[in-house]
């Protein structure tokens, strides 16, 4: 059996005394989207934070491809198949969209296929084909959110992180944001989806884990998508 | 009165100057893009690499050497500056960082007084760049022609750089925002190794044009003019490199043009004159003379 795409054993993740995340364990198999839902200051952030290397993993494990990439710098994990949707988009607003694409390149292995992957995306994201020789600032909030995917899917990663990309957007926008990751889910990568959108998230998902206070409190499997009684307990608790 | 007395020979040295200072002030301003650190020790750089040209030039080595053995120092120090100082501290606050640059000037003109004592070294070899070229009615020394064209030349350079190559829009995108640059895939070291190498050269180009400028070299050379250039670099817009370039220019062009139009006796007041005017620019644009739009909003406490 292939190791999981991602797998995270036992992580917690501090800020000073602050114990943010407190012995997280998930596991996101190829090709699945994984979702991660749970109040704010759950931990969601810190887990993906910590993934990246952006800040460091106080315990715990975190295997790539059944790799560790504990603390390795952000780029290194880049360069390890792992691609962020950061939370806010943080797209370079003052350099093109078409540049922002090319910044993507930076975390792929190979230049192999770059062709074929860029119309894949373009069919994707229509409007960031359109608009790439735009400053990327012009956009607007839904196209920036695409142009984020679209420059994370350029690094063709085996994991994909999203950190709430439907945060701010119009609902017909969140639709189109799902959409895509259905077509990404298609694809066969690997997505660890942190949103607000509790219900939708589960109904999406193969497998959500919920967690409060930084620790596990449920996985949720699609069909526990109307199980709103449930899910508020475990956000409360 | 000041304005009538400014010749077409003082508008020439003036463009010089602010070519040299242009110079200094992107190289300054590209450390500055990727680790948010202005390096105070860039004055230094300079120094140590005017003081290879001394040396060379007192040992009789040809020019081509004296250059070469300028831009090696240069380069040299400004990598063990990234590798000992910058690249440990880069995580620490900008202020420890500050300090650090400023123990590494003060090092590099202890070292340098050390070895070269207060009355310092000639560097003479490129001497005869000071002579005149007349260009219609204007004698122009050779030097400001060689620096406007060399300042030309290293900022075109520059811009199919950071334009054309991947290497250069790492760079920008590191000095917009370093962290998600890096979470892309952006390679901190190479970025700032780049910036590092980049600004080293520049200092190098400096280096040589301002011992031709003011051939005694001396531990506290360039120190004026990195402090002129750092307030020029802040009078623009310390933000984006096209701004703190044009604010390097500009402090660089009024300098020379005004010391070439005053008289001795007034012109000692010019650097004095220079900062107060800095000080009224930015209490008017706090971002900056060149800032536009949210570069110019600067929140106020």
């Amino acid at each position: 059996m292939p190791e999981p795409a991602l797998e995270l054993r036992d992580l917690s993740v501090r800020y000073g005394a602050v114990e943010a995340v407190r012995g997280l364990s998930l596991v996101a198999e190829r090709g699945e989207v994984v979702g991660l839902i749970g109040p704010n200051g759950a931990g969601k952030s810190s887990t993906l934070h910590a993934i990246m290397g952006v800040v460091r993993a106080a315990g715990g494990e975190i295997l790539v491809n059944g790799a560790s990439v504990r603390g390795r710098r952000p780029e290194a994990v880049a360069r390890r198949g792992i691609a962020l949707v950061p939370e806010g988009r943080r797209i370079f607003a003052d350099l093109t969209v078409e540049e922002n694409l090319r910044l993507g390149l930076a975390g792929r292995a190979s230049r192999e296929g770059v062709d074929d992957d860029l119309t894949w995306i373009y069919s994707l994201f229509p409007v960031v084909q359109e608009f790439r020789k735009r400053t990327a600032g012009a956009l607007s909030g839904g196209q920036q959110q695409q142009l984020a995917i679209a420059r994370a899917l350029v690094a063709r990663p085996d994991v994909l992180l999203l950190d709430e990309p439907s945060l701010g957007l119009a609902p017909t926008i969140v639709d189109a944001v799902f959409e895509a990751l259905a077509a990404i889910r298609e694809r066969g990568v690997t997505a660890l989806l942190v949103e607000q959108r509790a219900q939708r998230t589960v109904a999406f998902a193969d497998r959500t884990y919920l967690i409060a206070n930084g620790e596990l409190r449920l996985t949720l499997t699609p069909e526990q998508a109307d199980d709103t009684s449930t899910m508020v307990a475990a956000y409360l608790s | 009165m000041i304005l009538g007395a400014i010749t077409w020979q003082a508008l020439a040295d003036g463009l010089g100057l602010g070519a040299i200072y242009a110079l200094m002030a992107v190289g300054i301003g590209l450390v500055f893009g990727v680790l948010r650190l202005v390096n105070f020790a860039y004055g230094q750089l300079i120094m140590a690499g005017a003081f290879a040209l001394a040396v060379a030039a007192e040992r009789g080595w040809p020019r081509w050497a004296g250059i070469a053995l300028c831009f090696g120092v240069v380069l040299t120090l400004s990598f063990a500056m990234e590798r000992l100082v910058f690249r440990p501290l880069r995580a620490h606050s900008p202020a420890v960082m500050l300090v650090a640059t400023f123990a590494v000037a003060f090092l590099l003109q202890s070292i340098a007084l050390l070895w070269f004592g207060p009355l310092g070294k000639i560097a003479s070899s490129l001497a005869e760049l000071n002579q005149p070229v007349t260009i219609g009615d204007v004698d122009v020394r050779k030097i400001t022609i060689v620096s406007i064209v060399a300042a030309v030349a290293c900022l075109v350079s520059l811009l199919l750089l950071l334009g054309r190559t991947s290497i250069g829009l790492h760079m920008r995108a590191a000095a917009m925002d370093f962290q998600t640059a890096r979470m892309i895939g952006v390679d901190a070291n190479r970025v700032i190794g780049a910036a590092v190498l980049v600004s080293g050269l520049l200092a190098g180009v400096v280096a040589v044009m301002l011992t031709v400028q003011t051939p005694l070299v001396t531990p506290d050379f360039a120190l004026r003019d990195t402090i002129v250039v750092l307030a020029g670099v802040v009078l623009g817009g310390m933000n984006r490199l096209l701004t703190a370039t044009l604010g390097g220019f500009a402090i660089g062009f009024v300098s020379g043009v005004l010391g070439g139009a005053l008289p001795t006796d007034q012109s000692q007041y010019l650097p004095s004159f220079l900062f107060v005017a800095v000080i009224l620019v930015l209490l008017v644009r706090p971002g900056g003379l060149f800032a536009r739009g949210r570069d110019a909003a600067v929140q106020r406490v």
